[in-house]
């Protein structure tokens, strides 16, 4: 039976959940205890994970290796072709990077619906459609699944574009590669799994003692977050090493498309911090199924520990969203404006600066939490040190805007929109850095507000902006222009009624995560704009998904430099690329890379003069 | 350089109708503090802040897109070289550190006075719970469900909670304050109310369930007002047991969970509860007297009513009351068959 790799993934994870989940009960029963769903379902959850890995066939060559066994060189696999490459463990970046990129778009629509569900519970005041736990459980899953969404959507781009960009034949570690990304579909199972297991009600950020109590699906959402935990760092790891070591020849640091840039900087963060909030969701678990009381206070924990290593990943994970995002930014505004990007080593260098900054910062999710009196003032200074690198970004742009001879594809569209959405989530983040005015907006629907701007400016726009523009590159034709339109001129308005509303009757009193709200707050009408702004973001994005798929086989064919981009990509490679990418091509760097308006200068050529570029119409 | 002039002018423009703008519709809810009035003048700033910055990156932009766009005649056009300018770098490096120390600085100095202590502040002690709020004045010795203050004082509340992570926050006071569980973790938070009138304190940490519902009223109330209060509160309410029983579930927050107009809530109700036939979870059939509620209150786990949730009632009531108050309670509660 020739079952494909995902097929056949999701039923070893099936027949492992059950084994784990039996060994338990063996356990117990053996130690002479009941059977308890609670242990059962977490080891369940982790033997069908690994199960799912074994039947995708992720450790066949690894287990080949250790027995010493012959394996093919990465590079001289030639997987399979069609449709059928995206389903099953595949090597080539490219095809991983779509692989992501369909898991992204995946949980952006389940994570989407979820809030879908809750916003009509909120449309109105009192409670219609939900109770208490489906609405915290909608809640929480919203957050977690849609931050699982991001890391996917900056790992499809990155594992896509980075090795094309520095003309690399494929990533540093390709069957690691392939792991990282399986890994994650497993876990965004066992992360969904939540809601059929009493779901839960702590919302994404899992605070004890509250995390410790409760229904236990609480373990299912910890469970799978720390799975995609791995994926994050051994994506990161791989992608640094493929930066570091994988340039062409004469492609030196600074003469890296600035994407590259902030996929290192995003991926030394992941490289490091995710285990901070692995380690905590890890101590809570262990704290529910063996009593270790880390953070009951009756028991001699804290529960602001928890607090501390949470925010310790979660506030630079927040510059992980971004960076790559700001990066398909200050990649493609050149091209539209027909301008070199201003300041490239700044741009590159403000990458590293938010990154590194991001890191001093955490404290600001904590200035009502109880942290000690002294520690509030240093974490206010480092939280607006944050502004600094972060406007360098932002002048630059503009500075590489001006006098610009801008085209307005659809992609530019993205951009421009991203950068006008991140300005708004951006300026909204200082009242929250001050911790006198925080005292008022912490918790409240501003902060619902801040953050959605942040990322929807940050990784919406930007992929969004990343897919129109590599999508021929993919296909080798054209999403449709008309749809992209209708997609933007959408959903740009219908996200600002959305999120201006939130932050509006947060500065006025509503609360977040609260499933009805007093009456008498006034809030009803603006509520319902909320929600109607939501519902109207999901329809651009059913548009979105329609031109997705149509235009695959019927879009306008697009095989050569339809941007006119200077980027090796573009330049030197037909659409859709070639399977290993520049293998048998060799091309030198001679130029910088965004030297638009120098004529007759160019970033890359062929070597042996050979002029193998299509011209486009 | 007539360009830069011309951006110049929009910009002030833009940021000043921004301003107003977003000064006239009424951002924030009423001053009843005078932390509001502190923390209100640092939103100001802020709000000029982001009107400034706002209005320079979009006017920028939007007239660059505008005024050197494309000519029709020549679609090929491409842009000019200009590749960078350290100088200009250096300048919105510098300049905007310097703009962030010196906001911090105010923010510092905000947070200072926010926290200004009063030594003839009112002592509270408030306590949290799911999903209730019960306030303690130790100086009068009186327990209450709504949290009375006299205007013009400084309060001084320490909090904790019995159960999970809460978050004491009135909008019109501005303040926030996590409240914690442990006895190591009581925290402190100060503010001065300067306006009479009925306000709502919210719980602002997601604490479960009925998390949406966790608030209780504050009254502001004059000098004269608030003694009348305390004078009524400590003697000149009735002292049969039954009165005495509604106080204390009352105080302690019975009622967030048990509604005694037959409304359900996360617990059964109370009216008409005495000698009702209940299903317990182990498949029981009993009929509710004294001693299960006795038992119910003291040790509610063993004797979970179908479709309610264990683990939810607090199992330290036997120990929180005397035996009198607990039988005042059921007295209560008998009352309301
Ligand atoms: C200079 C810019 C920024 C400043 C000063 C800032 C400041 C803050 C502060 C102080 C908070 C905590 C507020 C509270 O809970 O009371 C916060 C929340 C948040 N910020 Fe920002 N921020 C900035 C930019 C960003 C960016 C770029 C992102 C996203 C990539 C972001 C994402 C978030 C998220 C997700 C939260 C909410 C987390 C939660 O409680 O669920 N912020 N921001
Ligand atoms: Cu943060």
């Amino acid at each position: 039976m020739n079952l494909s790799g995902i097929v056949k993934g999701i039923l070893f994870q099936i027949v492992g959940s059950f084994i784990g989940a039996g060994i338990m009960g063996g356990i117990r029963a053996l130690m002479g205890l009941p059977w308890k769903t609670e242990p059962a379902i977490v080891l369940g959850g982790l033997v069908g994970a690994i199960a799912f890995m074994v039947g995708v066939g992720a450790f066949k060559d690894w287990w080949k290796m250790a027995l010493g066994e012959e394996v093919t060189e990465a590079s001289e696999v030639v997987g399979k072709q069609g449709l059928s490459r995206y389903f099953g463990f595949s090597l080539d970046h490219k095809v991983i990077g779509i692989q992501y990129g369909i898991l992204s778009m995946v949980l952006l629509v389940l994570g989407g619906s979820l809030a879908l569900i809750f916003r009509v519970e909120l449309a109105q005041s009192g409670l219609q459609l939900l109770n208490f736990v489906q609405f915290n459980t909608l809640v929480g899953l919203h957050g977690m699944v849609l931050i699982a969404s991001i890391l996917m959507g900056i790992a499809a781009m990155s594992n896509y574009v980075v090795p094309l960009l520095i003309g690399a034949e494929d990533m540093a570690f390709p069957r690691l590669n392939a792991f990282s990304f399986w890994i994650a579909v497993p876990a965004s199972i066992i992360l969904m799994s939540s809601m059929f297991f009493g779901g839960f009600e702590t919302g994404w950020t899992a605070y004890p003692p509250l995390s410790v109590r409760g229904p236990m699906g609480i373990q299912m959402f910890f469970l799978g977050v720390f799975i995609v935990g791995y994926s994050s760092i051994l994506g990161a790891l791989n992608l640094i090493a493929t930066i570091l070591t994988m340039r062409t020849k004469g492609m030196g640091l600074f003469k890296m498309p600035i994407f590259a840039w902030s996929v290192l900087a995003t991926s030394i963060i992941s490289l490091t911090a995710t285990q901070l909030i692995g380690l905590s969701f890890q101590l809570v678990m262990f704290e529910r199924l063996f009593g270790m009381s880390f953070f009951t206070p009756s028991d001699g924990g804290n529960p602001i520990l928890f607090q501390h290593l949470f925010w310790f990943y979660s506030h630079p994970a927040v510059y992980i969203f971004v960076l790559p995002g700001l990066g398909i930014i200050s990649e493609l505004l050149p091209v539209f404006v027909r301008k070199p990007l201003f300041g490239y080593k700044w741009v590159a260098m403000s990458s590293m600066g938010i990154a590194l900054t991001g890191f001093l910062v955490w404290g600001h999710h904590m200035f009502t939490a109880g942290i000690e009196e002294y520690l509030r003032v240093p974490f206010m200074y480092s939280t607006l040190l944050v502004a600094v690198p972060t406007g360098v970004k932002f002048f630059s742009w503009v500075a590489t805007i001006w006098q610009g001879k801008a085209r307005f594809p659809v992609p530019m569209l993205f951009v421009l929109g991203g950068i006008i959405v991140f300005l708004l989530g951006g300026l909204t983040g200082p009242p929250n850095g001050t911790v006198s005015t925080d005292l008022h907006l912490h918790d409240t629907y501003y902060i619902v507000g801040h953050f959605h701007n942040t990322m929807f400016g940050g990784f919406i726009f930007p992929i969004f902006a990343a897919i129109y523009y590599w999508y021929p590159k993919i296909t080798g034709r054209r999403m449709s222009e008309t749809l992209g339109k209708i997609h933007f001129y959408l959903m740009t308005p219908s996200f600002f009624l959305m999120t201006f509303g939130q932050m509006r009757i947060g500065l006025l009193g509503m609360r977040r995560r609260i499933a009805d709200y007093d009456p008498a707050m006034g809030f009803d009408f603006t509520q319902l704009l909320i929600t109607i702004g939501g519902y109207l973001i999901a329809i651009s994005i059913l548009v979105f998904f329609y031109n997705l798929i149509v235009s695959a086989k019927k879009g306008e064919s697009a095989t050569g430099n339809i941007w006119n981009s200077r980027s090796p990509e573009w330049d030197i490679l037909p659409s859709p690329a070639p399977v290993h990418n520049y293998a048998g091509i060799h091309f030198n760097v001679v130029g910088e890379p965004y030297d638009y308006g120098l004529i007759g200068s160019k970033y890359v050529e062929l070597a042996q003069g050979i002029h193998q570029r299509e011209e486009s119409d | 350089m007539k360009h830069f002039s011309i951006v110049s002018i929009l910009v002030i423009l833009l940021t000043v109708i921004v301003y107003f703008f977003l000064q006239a519709v009424g951002l924030l809810p009423t001053q009843a503090s005078s932390q509001a009035i502190i923390i209100d003048q640092l939103f100001d700033i802020h709000i000029g802040i982001i009107a400034f910055l706002f209005s320079l990156i979009v006017v920028f932009i939007g007239y660059s897109l505008i005024v050197f766009r494309r000519n029709k005649q020549m679609p090929d056009e491409e842009g000019q070289h200009i590749t960078g300018s350290s100088k200009l770098e250096i300048v919105w490096t510098l300049v905007p550190l310097a703009v962030v120390i010196f906001i911090s600085y105010l923010g510092a100095i905000s947070l200072a006075e926010t926290r200004k202590i009063d030594p003839q502040a009112l002592d509270i002690k408030v306590t949290g719970g799911q999903w209730y709020w019960s306030f303690d004045y130790p100086d009068y010795g009186i327990t209450s469900d709504v949290l009375y203050l006299p205007v013009g004082r400084q309060v001084k509340l320490s909090l904790t909670s019995m159960d999970v992570i809460h978050s004491f926050w009135v909008p019109e006071f501005r303040v926030k304050q996590d409240v914690l569980p442990g006895e190591n973790l009581v925290k402190e938070l100060r503010f001065t109310p300067i306006e009479t009138g009925d306000f709502m304190v919210l719980c602002a940490e997601l604490c479960g369930g009925a998390h949406a519902y966790m608030n209780s009223p504050v009254k502001v109330v004059t000098d004269g007002e608030f003694q009348d209060w305390i004078d009524e509160e400590l003697g000149n309410f009735p002292q049969d047991p039954e009165s005495l029983g509604e106080r204390l579930a009352k105080n302690n927050g019975c009622f967030g969970c048990h509604s005694v107009d037959g409304k359900d809530g996360v617990g059964p109700t109370w009216k008409g509860l005495y000698r009702s036939e209940k299903t317990l979870v182990s498949g029981e059939k009993i009929v509710v007297g004294e001693d299960y509620l006795y038992n119910a209150i003291v040790n509610p786990n063993s004797q979970i009513v179908l479709g309610y949730p264990a683990n939810v009632m607090a199992q330290n009531y036997g120990e929180l009351f005397t035996d009198e108050e607990i039988n005042n309670m059921i007295t209560f509660i008998k009352s309301l068959e």
